[in-house]
């Protein structure tokens, strides 16, 4: 127990529940700490009785085969009825009426945010009501503004979970769930899918980037806009070549005829630093190497290998690294 | 005493005769047509020890993927099957039938003074379709179409648009046979232990190790019936397009979550509660004195059983249900608590108090206790609403129900091996070997489990075939499958010491541990008719009263209690244990076999959409019951 202690509170790696950065996160962690120290508190106690057990191993005595006596039995009460009764109706009061309420979805209308994530097999996509603005996987909130997050999904089950902003909440088909997320500050909070979904499963991950307000308006602004226009000739074939292959059967670049829902929207592909759900970097070799063959660095993936050849491949890369 | 060891020539004689009353054919014909409880329950160990050598191998391969990140030992798709396979082994393939099948059935009419079960043949199809249903299992493996998600298979991901091969209908179909085994087992054993008790064996005197069973039985009695609706509506889903799970066309997906929780909670409970059985055996013996609070003991192992019905939507937290419902469940997972508590101080204090003798099997009963501590501590940290809403779905959990499961059900299994060990072979295992193998098993178990802990709070979910470097997971997976091998090379000594001592142990004589129950006072291994005389009880105890034995060895002299006339065992009153009737049992019987035999082969059949093959076979099925109603003995 003291090595989990010591161990988790150094793992700094965005996606710590020990290492909370709002309320409702900070408010679990609190919960968790203190229930470790009453459950080390059990456990050494009765571990301890265990260990006096085996020191008097030795000692010479009847063997009490037809006695029960009655000391023996008001411990098994005291520990066994008694004091759980006690510590239990504590924990419930405090985790199930005081943090849950930290925790809880927030009530409709209550927040001056709302935003809609949809779990894909295997990406976030990421909606803004009221704007124009998709994205995926990489997830903008004004920090210290409450956010009314709505879950659903476009397939199966997912779950959505960013511990150091707050608990998790399923998506389930047929349900529209609700969850808060609130950053205390500026930062960037690691998130995977927590239900198993299938074969990439693992490789569903997603960011949530914290930014001041007016950073956030801005950004905001720019994903509602559509693509900025091919001004290269080399990007210009490469958007001809985005369109007339399968590539916009799949996926939606605002202000051309692409408008495919399967895959994440590739308006702004450029301003995202990372590709397939965080699984790789978003360079120009790392985009060269998904687009030639996607199932090899993800596979199972739904988006299948297209043979382009090397100089279109070539133009549609540089075409989507323009996409601010 | 033995009675048999002090038997006058006339008692000798009596003996003979029931020796050839109960003789089953020799070789492997026997073995078949066996309805010996005994030999079943050996039949059952043998299989259930062979389901956990696959799904040990299993495991070892998930976590050799998962030592490092980024890994290419197993691919997404072998990686998603291996551990779908690894759960469904376990829990339906290897825990309950070892605890239930092999345990309960080998011990249970030994303990409580019957010659057999109650439904003797009854008892042989439930192990030949518990044989079906996993060789049909891992069918799905050799013909490469194994299930895949996961052993609580959750729709949609189970439906036919997302797993469109025939794993799921494997899982299905499986668990629906499975399930038709563990239900009749669970009504012999309910009958078993109300009908068949030696006579004075009222229900207070009955030994602990009973009323888990007892809790177990009708649990499982009325658990399954969930799952297979849930697996039948899934079944119709996908093979005739209902929509009962589809949010697309007005069904809902989380009516497979509440249905599988349904069962899948007491299903939790049926794995615990043998252990406590176990645990309420050896205590007494190895510490030489009665379980402190019995009756608490008793009413806590039933309520257990009873309360493990109502709290199933703990594992849905994080759903989405509204608070009312999560308050309740939440609730109700810390009542359930109390009956928990009990037991495991009514354990320690009994030990505290008792003059304890650290062999194997306590030890392992230790190491028990810890385990069942450690994971229930933090079961109850799962009932804190919002914690589990953080949790649920990482290693945490899985951190949680192994050392439930592995710590708490299957370390008893293995201190109960030792244990019975003598019994069942004759011969003692090796003592230093055996402590030093729970030595290696334990640290091995804390290595492979303790770290998930760690894991899950650093934010790793569970079901995921690799891991991005980075984000300070790669030392605890590194450790945690070191851990895995230790505790393979801890269960790889245990088989070994009891393979060698089968044939060089030192021979264990009636009695080895002054045990307290009725299981001791017959020979090693037991005759086919477990007692020359149906034993007369006066006390839980029935081994400590020692001169109950001896008046029974009196009455094997004058042919009292002896049912020399056939193969009979005594029925005697629920509740007091008085005699009521001598009752005639069914003998050996080719026909339950058959009738597994034709059932499996009907449903592999339309599983691989050979309907004619599957209609024969289902001829053949409807022929062996024809035959079988036919040689069940009358009433006379
Ligand atoms: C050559 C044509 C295509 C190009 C250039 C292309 C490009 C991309 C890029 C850059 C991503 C990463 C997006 C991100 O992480 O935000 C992506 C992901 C994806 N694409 Fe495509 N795509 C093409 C064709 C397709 C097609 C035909 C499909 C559907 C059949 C498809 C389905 C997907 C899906 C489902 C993802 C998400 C994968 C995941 O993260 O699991 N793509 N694609
Ligand atoms: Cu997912």
């Amino acid at each position: 127990m003291v090595v989990a202690v010591a161990l988790a509170g150094c793992g700094d790696n965005g996606q710590n529940a020990l290492d909370p950065n709002s309320g409702p996160s900070r408010d679990i962690a609190t919960l968790w700490w203190g229930m470790l120290i009453a459950a080390t508190v059990v456990f050494a106690g009765a571990a301890a009785l265990l260990w006096v057990a085996y020191l008097r191993r030795a000692r010479k005595g009847l063997p009490r085969l037809g006695e029960d006596d009655r000391t023996a039995r008001g411990l098994v009460v005291g520990f066994g009825v008694a004091i759980p009764i006690v510590v239990l109706v504590a924990l419930f009061a405090v985790a199930n009426f005081t943090v849950i309420a930290k925790t809880q979805a927030p009530a409709a209308g209550s927040t001056r945010m709302t935003i809609q994530i949809i779990g894909h097999q295997w990406f976030w996509e990421v909606r803004y009501p009221g704007s124009k603005a998709v994205t995926a996987n990489e997830i903008h909130i004004p920090s210290r503004t409450r956010v009314d997050v709505v879950a659903t999904t476009a397939d199966v089950i997912h779950s959505l979970w960013v511990p150091e902003i707050n608990r998790k909440i399923d998506m389930i088909p047929g349900h529209r769930n609700h969850i808060l997320f609130y950053a205390d500050h500026d930062g960037v909070f690691r998130g995977q899918c927590a239900e198993y979904c299938g074969l990439q499963h693992a490789h569903m991950s997603m960011k949530v980037i914290a930014e001041p307000p007016a950073r956030f308006a801005a950004w905001l602004r720019t994903m509602a806009s559509p693509r900025r226009a091919p001004a290269t000739p080399e990007t210009q074939r490469g958007e001809q070549v985005f369109l007339a292959n399968a590539c916009a059967s799949c996926h939606a670049i605002r202000g051309t005829p692409a408008d495919g829902t399967i895959g994440p929207d590739l308006t702004h592909l450029a301003t995202r630093g990372t590709l397939a759900a965080l699984t790789i970097p978003n360079t120009r070799a790392a985009l060269t190497r998904w687009i030639r063959d996607p199932q090899h660095i993800k596979p199972g993936s739904k988006m299948p290998h297209i043979d382009l050849g090397d100089r279109d491949l070539q133009a549609v890369v540089a075409y989507l690294q323009s996409l601010r | 005493m033995s009675a048999i060891a002090s038997a006058t020539p006339a008692g000798q004689a009596r003996v003979q005769r029931l020796e050839r009353i109960w003789a089953e054919r020799p070789g492997l014909v026997g073995w078949l047509t066996t309805t010996d409880h005994k030999r079943i329950g050996l039949l059952y160990l043998f299989a259930s020890l062979v389901f956990f050598a696959a799904g040990g191998v299993e495991a070892l391969l998930v976590r050799t993927q998962l030592a490092a990140p980024n890994q290419h030992v197993l691919g997404p798709a072998a990686y998603d099957e291996t551990f779908t396979m690894h759960g469904i082994t376990m829990i339906f393939l290897f825990v309950i039938p070892i605890t239930t099948g092999a345990f309960g059935n080998y011990l249970l009419p030994l303990m409580i003074g019957a010659r057999d079960m109650a439904f003797p043949r009854l008892n042989a199809l439930s192990f030949w379709l518990f044989a079906g249903s996993g060789l049909f299992l891992y069918m799905s493996m050799i013909v490469g179409q194994a299930p895949s998600a996961g052993w609580f298979n959750y729709v949609p991901l189970a439906s036919r648009a997302y797993s469109p091969d025939k794993g799921i209908d494997f899982y299905s179909y499986g668990l629906i046979f499975n399930a038709i085994a563990s239900t009749a087992a669970s009504v012999n054993f309910i009958v078993t232990i109300f009908k068949l008790r030696a006579p004075g064996m009222s229900l207070n005197r009955m030994p602990l190790f009973c009323y888990a069973f007892l809790a177990v039985s009708f649990s499982l009695l009325f658990a399954l019936p969930f799952l297979s609706v849930a697996l039948i509506l899934l079944e119709l889903d996908r093979q005739l397009g209902f929509h009962f799970y589809d949010a697309a066309a007005g069904g809902d997906p989380l009516l497979w979550q509440h249905l599988f929780w349904l069962f899948g909670h007491p299903e939790v409970y049926i794995i615990i509660l043998p252990a406590f059985g176990f645990a309420t055996s050896i205590i007494p013996t190895f510490v030489r004195r009665r379980m402190v609070a019995f009756p608490l003991v008793a009413l806590a192992e039933l309520l257990v059983g009873f309360l493990g019905f109502g709290v199933w939507a703990h594992h849905m937290f994080a759903v989405g249900l509204s608070t009312s419902t999560t308050t309740y469940f939440a609730a109700a997972s810390l009542i359930i608590v109390i009956p928990s508590a009990i037991q495991i101080f009514a354990w320690i204090t009994t030990i505290l108090t008792g003059l304890p003798r650290f062999t194997t099997p306590l030890l392992f009963i230790i190491g028990f206790i810890l385990f069942f501590l450690l994971g229930g501590l933090t079961g109850i940290m799962f009932a804190a609403i919002p914690f589990d809403q953080q949790l649920t779905d990482t290693y945490f959990v899985v951190a949680h129900f192994h050392f439930v499961i592995f710590g708490a059900a299957v370390f008893p299994i293995l201190g109960g091996l030792f244990y019975w060990f003598p019994k069942v072979t004759g011969r003692l295992y090796h003592e230093r070997t055996g402590q030093i193998s729970f030595w290696i098993t334990f640290v091995g178990t804390l290595l492979t489990f303790f770290p998930m802990h760690i894991l899950g709070l650093l934010g790793m979910p569970r079901r995921d075939y690799t891991y991005p470097s980075g984000l300070g997971w790669g030392g605890f997976n590194l450790l945690e499958t070191i851990g895995a091998y230790v505790l393979t090379a801890g269960l790889l000594l245990i088989v070994g010491n009891l393979l060698y001592s089968l044939r060089r142990g030192a021979p264990a004589g009636n009695d080895p541990w002054s045990g307290a129950t009725l299981e001791w006072s017959t020979t090693s291994p037991p005759p086919a008719y477990n007692f020359p005389v149906i034993p007369v009880v006066s006390s839980a105890y029935a081994m400590w009263d020692e001169d109950d034995r001896r008046a029974d060895a009196a009455r094997l002299n004058r042919g009292e209690l002896v049912l020399e006339r056939g193969h009979e065992t005594v029925a005697s009153t629920v509740q007091d244990g008085d005699w009521d009737e001598v009752l005639t049992m069914p003998s050996e019987s080719p026909w339950p076999i058959t009738l597994a035999i034709a059932v499996t082969a009907m449903f592999a059949m339309l599983l691989l959409e050979h309907f004619v093959t599957a209609g024969v076979f289902g001829g053949v099925a409807l022929l062996a019951l024809l035959g079988w109603h036919t040689t069940e003995p009358q009433e006379s």
